[in-house]
Formats: structure tokens, C-alpha cells, sequence
């Protein structure tokens, strides 16, 4: 214990398998349980509760968060392989200006009744008008179709979004649902992929 | 979930070694299969070896058609600007599966591995799954379960291959490309999965350790028109109950080349050789296409709970190909 307590601030080892991760800007050198989900990592380890536990098998979408600016769900990534990543969560989008103006959005529209799901809900839209894929009502609920709300707050949850997606102008115009109305063959050209293949 | 090590491959030759060396490792790329099992109990591997950061991510195309290697999420295969314009079936299948986020963790090569949805399988609760425990029996087929397949299964088991994205692929011709222990091999994909019927814990042709690298989705002919239809309970983030994945090169009204897999109904994403064999040079119309998907499930299997998908499974490649060739009802 001795030898931990000499370590800097914000690690800790309760397991044996070493993590480096940066949350929110900040790091985090862990030492855990190589079977610690990222979401557990965050909510038992560093003291971020801000991101849910719902389902805690990939159905839910409660527990969305950022890794390298991308969304994903943290209870099925475990925390070992965010090793060297960058992880945003609800707890790092508020900026010294205050809240973020998705999360301001939220609550001027009633985006919710218990709150539950709205932490994902909203790391979900963010990453959403990033991909911009905002563009139209049935956009929004297509590709935010993988966040629950277990009360029923949908109808506000997409005002909420499309008002900020519209403020945003750029990132809202373009339209994306080709592939989720199938038969249809035609698409926006999307920027191609790595070119790294090595087969 | 019980312990395991963990493991991080930096090369393909380690990763490869890493599991030749232990018959109860794993592979641990996207996660959403293999985690989502190992919580429920089904898996339960000693070590996992983390394949994410191997050389193994990317798309590039050339005459032979374009290779994806196999860490390339599917969302970054929606996105390239090939499937965009000339695999519009493969963008659709893609998009059409699971959520975004889940799209942005699952790689191509854990895709074509994802397992069988059966709640039954899913539950080491349940003690007869000949899929988890070869020779304890079928639970799912005494309780006559509803999302489960018809084709290439029999009352040893009755799961359904789950991938909209295999279905897709397998209409395409496309070749998985292997790398194992005794050296690298390619399988074209119609040849890669194995039939619940014959072999319910045995899914496909890989042997321990061999490593899926990438794909190799040839091209199909510039006039050809194709796309995927999938059909579900709800209107998003679901599993389809029936799909097809078609392609027709149609001439002066007459099909002179036709490709249809269907989803949601097999054991393994299903190739239909007797409807195309039916489609090919038959007039494109709603008699063909109503022909054709009869052939396409002719041999089913089924429950009291999976009878309706037969009709099903036809309407759907019937719309399908109507949506393709502009065919009216
Ligand atoms: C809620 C939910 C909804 C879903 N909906 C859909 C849907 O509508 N349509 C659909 O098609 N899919 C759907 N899926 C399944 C999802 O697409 C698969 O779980 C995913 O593609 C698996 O990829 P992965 O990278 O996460 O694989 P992992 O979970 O990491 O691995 C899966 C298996 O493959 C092995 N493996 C992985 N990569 C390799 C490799 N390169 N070589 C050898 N072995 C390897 C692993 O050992 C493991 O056994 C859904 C999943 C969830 C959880
Ligand atoms: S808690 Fe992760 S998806 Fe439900
Ligand atoms: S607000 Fe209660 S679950 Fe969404």
C-alpha cells in the first residue's frame, strides 16, 4: 500500500492489469481487473458517475460515451483496451462558458422525466450532429435509435436536438437516411475510409 | 464474467501464436459479441487477446474488387466512397444493423463471427442447447421459439445466423482471407459457414487461432442493380425477422444475371442458387420473381412459432427484387 499511496493522484490499483487513460483531458493511470468494463472504470474508479448503467449488455445506449471522438457504448469495451485513448463523458462537455448547448437544450425542452437515459442520449447527439446526421426529423430518430428512454420522452429529445442541430447550420444540412430506407441506391458521397489495408 | 488475462497483439504473427498456444483464449476485437457473452455465462475464455491494434484497418480497391481489412469497423465500410457508389447493398445491410454506436466498435471480422441471437443459447440456464453443449438436445424447439431460422436446420437446432452484412456478402461472391498457424488461406464466403443441421457448435470452417485478416467483395457487373431489404418487428435497431440481399443484370426486359441471399431464415446467411437459377434468363416480372422466391425456400424447416416466416421470407425477396428492376406490383 505504501508503494500506491506514493504514486500521483489519480491512480489507483485494485487489479493487475495496467491502463493509461486521458477522461475529459485529464489522465488516469489504473491498475485493474483485466475484466473491468470502461463503464465500471469510470463509475467505480474515478468517481464519474455521470454515465449510466442501464442494461449493461449493449441494448440501451445509457452508458454512450466519446472514445477518440467517437460514440460507443462503455459496457461493452472494457477499460484495458482504452489503454493510450481519449474518453469524453457527460461530465466533460460543459465548457467555462457553462453547460453545453446540447445539454441547455435538453432542458428547455423536456428532453426527459427521470434522466436516466439522458446522459447517453445526449453524448449520443453530440456525436450524432458531428456525423451530421441531424438534418431531418427521421434522421435523428433513425441514428438515435440505439438510445432508450424508458419514459418515453423521444418526441422532446428530437426537438431538443434539431434545435441545436439547425443553430448549426453546416453540420445539420446534410442527410444521411439513404441506408435506413432500404432499395434505395443512392447516396451523399462520405469520405472514403483508411487506406491502410494490409490483407 | 470469470477472470481472464488480457492480452494486447501488436502483430498478426503474435496474435496468431498468442491463441495457438492456448485452446481457451480468444479473440477480442469490437467486443459487442464476445463481451455480451462472456457476462452471460456462455463464454468463458482464459485469456482474450486483443486484436484492435494490429495492422488491420483500411480500404483499398483494385480490379479484383475492394479488400477491407478485417479491424475496419462498420461504419467506416458504410462511409467508403466505393460502397457508397457501387455496393449500395452492402451500405444498406451495414446501416441497417444495430445501432451507430455499436457500429463504431463492431469490425468486419467480428461480424462474420457474431453468434446466434437464440435466446436459448444465450442462457446457460437452459441445459439443452446442442450448440453450446453438443448432444443435450434443443430447448428452442420444445418451446417452439419465433425469431429462429428455416433453412438449414432440423430439430437439433434451429438458430438463425444473425448478420445482415454476411447476407449481403455472401450474394456478392466475396472471400474471407485466413491467417493461421499452418499459413495464410482464403474461403470464399458461401463456403466459409457450416449448417446448424449437420453441426450446431461447429458454425464455420475456422480451426483455433486463425485469424480473419480481411475481405475481398469482387465487383459485380457495371449495369447491374442490387440492393438489401430487411424486415423486423420495429422500424430500427433490430434483428431482421426475413431479408434479402438481390442483384439482377436485366436486358430488354429479360434477366440475364441474378444474385439473392437471403437473411433472417438460415442457419447461415443463405445463398439462393435455385432462385437464381430461376431468374436467369426469365422475363423480369412478378411471376418470375414469385417463382423464384418459392424455389428459395423450398426445404424449409419449420415451428408452429417460425411457420409464418415462409411466406415472409418470399414476400420479402419479391419486394426486393421489384424494388431493383422497378417492377410493378
Ligand atoms: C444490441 C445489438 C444489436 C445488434 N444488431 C445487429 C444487426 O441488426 N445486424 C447485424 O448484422 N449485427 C447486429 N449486431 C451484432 C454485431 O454486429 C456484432 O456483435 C459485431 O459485428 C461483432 O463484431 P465485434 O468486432 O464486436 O466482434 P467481437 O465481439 O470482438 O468478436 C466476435 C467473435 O469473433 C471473434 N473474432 C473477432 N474478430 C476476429 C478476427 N479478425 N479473426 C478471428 N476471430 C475474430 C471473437 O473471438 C469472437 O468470438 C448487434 C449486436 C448487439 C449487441
Ligand atoms: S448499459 Fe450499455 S447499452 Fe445499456
Ligand atoms: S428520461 Fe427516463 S429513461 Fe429517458
Amino acid at each position: 500500500m505504501a508503494k500506491a499511496l506514493s504514486r500521483p493522484r489519480r491512480t489507483q490499483v485494485v487489479g493487475d492489469t495496467p491502463m493509461e487513460l486521458s477522461v475529459n483531458g485529464r489522465p488516469y493511470k489504473l491498475y485493474l481487473d483485466a475484466r473491468v468494463t470502461l463503464l465500471d472504470a469510470l463509475r467505480d474508479h474515478m468517481g464519474l458517475t455521470g454515465t449510466k448503467k442501464g442494461c449493461d449488455q449493449g441494448a440501451c445506449g445509457a452508458c454512450t460515451v466519446h472514445v477518440n471522438g467517437r460514440r460507443v457504448l462503455s459496457c461493452l469495451t472494457l477499460a484495458a483496451q482504452c489503454d493510450d485513448q481519449e474518453v469524453t463523458t457527460i461530465e466533460g462537455l460543459a465548457g467555462a462558458e457553462g453547460p453545453h448547448p446540447l445539454q441547455e437544450s435538453f432542458v428547455r425542452h423536456d428532453g426527459f422525466q427521470c434522466g436516466f437515459c439522458t446522459p447517453g442520449q445526449i453524448m449520443s447527439a453530440v456525436a450524432l450532429i458531428q456525423e451530421g446526421r441531424a438534418g431531418s426529423d427521421d434522421d435523428v430518430r433513425e441514428y438515435m435509435s440505439g438510445n432508450l428512454c424508458r419514459c418515453g420522452a423521444y418526441a422532446n429529445i428530437v426537438a431538443a436536438i434539431r434545435e441545436v442541430a439547425s443553430a448549426d447550420g453546416a453540420s445539420a444540412g446534410r442527410t444521411s437516411a439513404d441506408g435506413a430506407s432500404a432499395g434505395s441506391a443512392s447516396a451523399a458521397r462520405a469520405p472514403r475510409g483508411g487506406t491502410d489495408a494490409s490483407l | 464474467m470469470l477472470p481472464f488475462d488480457y492480452a494486447r497483439a501488436t502483430d498478426v504473427d503474435e496474435a496468431v501464436n498468442l491463441l495457438a498456444a492456448d485452446t481457451n483464449a480468444s479473440y477480442l476485437a469490437g467486443g459487442t459479441t464476445q463481451l455480451d457473452l462472456m457476462k452471460d455465462g456462455v463464454l468463458a475464455p482464459e485469456r482474450l487477446v486483443d486484436i484492435t491494434r494490429l495492422p488491420m484497418r483500411g480500404i483499398t480497391r483494385d480490379d479484383d474488387g475492394l479488400h477491407v481489412a478485417a479491424l475496419t469497423t462498420m461504419e467506416e465500410l458504410a462511409a467508403d466512397s466505393t460502397v457508397v457508389e457501387d455496393f449500395p447493398l452492402v451500405r444498406q445491410a451495414l446501416l441497417l444493423g444495430a445501432s451507430t454506436q455499436l457500429r463504431n466498435m463492431a469490425t468486419i471480422g467480428g461480424n462474420l463471427l457474431q453468434r446466434a441471437r437464440c435466446r436459448y443459447f444465450r442462457d446457460p440456464g437452459v441445459a439443452e442447447c446442442n450448440k453450446r453443449e453438443p448432444g443435450s438436445g434443443c430447448a428452442a424447439v420444445a418451446d417452439s421459439a419465433r425469431m429462429h431460422a428455416i433453412l438449414g436446420v432440423s430439430e437439433r437446432c434451429v438458430a438463425l445466423h444473425a448478420s445482415d452484412l454476411a447476407v449481403a456478402l455472401v450474394a456478392l461472391d466475396a472471400v474471407v482471407h485466413l491467417q493461421g498457424m499452418s499459413g495464410r488461406r482464403s474461403v470464399p464466403l458461401t463456403q466459409f459457414y457450416r449448417e446448424a443441421r449437420t453441426s450446431p457448435d461447429v458454425e464455420n470452417v475456422l480451426v483455433h487461432g486463425e485469424l480473419i485478416t480481411g475481405v475481398t467483395i469482387p465487383f459485380l457487373p457495371a449495369t447491374a442493380t442490387s440492393g438489401y431489404l430487411k424486415v423486423r418487428d420495429r422500424a430500427s435497431y433490430e434483428f431482421a425477422l426475413a431479408s434479402a440481399a438481390v442483384a439482377l443484370v436485366t436486358q430488354d426486359g429479360t434477366i440475364g444475371q441474378a444474385r439473392v441471399a437471403l437473411g433472417g431464415v438460415g442457419s447461415k446467411p443463405w445463398r439462393s442458387l435455385e432462385a437464381e437459377q430461376v431468374l436467369t434468363d426469365a422475363p423480369a416480372n412478378e411471376e418470375t420473381f414469385r417463382e423464384a422466391a418459392a424455389a428459395a425456400v423450398q426445404g424449409a424447416w419449420t415451428l408452429p412459432g417460425t411457420a409464418f416466416k415462409v411466406e415472409l421470407a418470399q414476400r420479402t425477396l419479391v419486394r426486393a427484387l421489384r424494388n431493383i428492376s422497378g417492377v410493378a406490383q
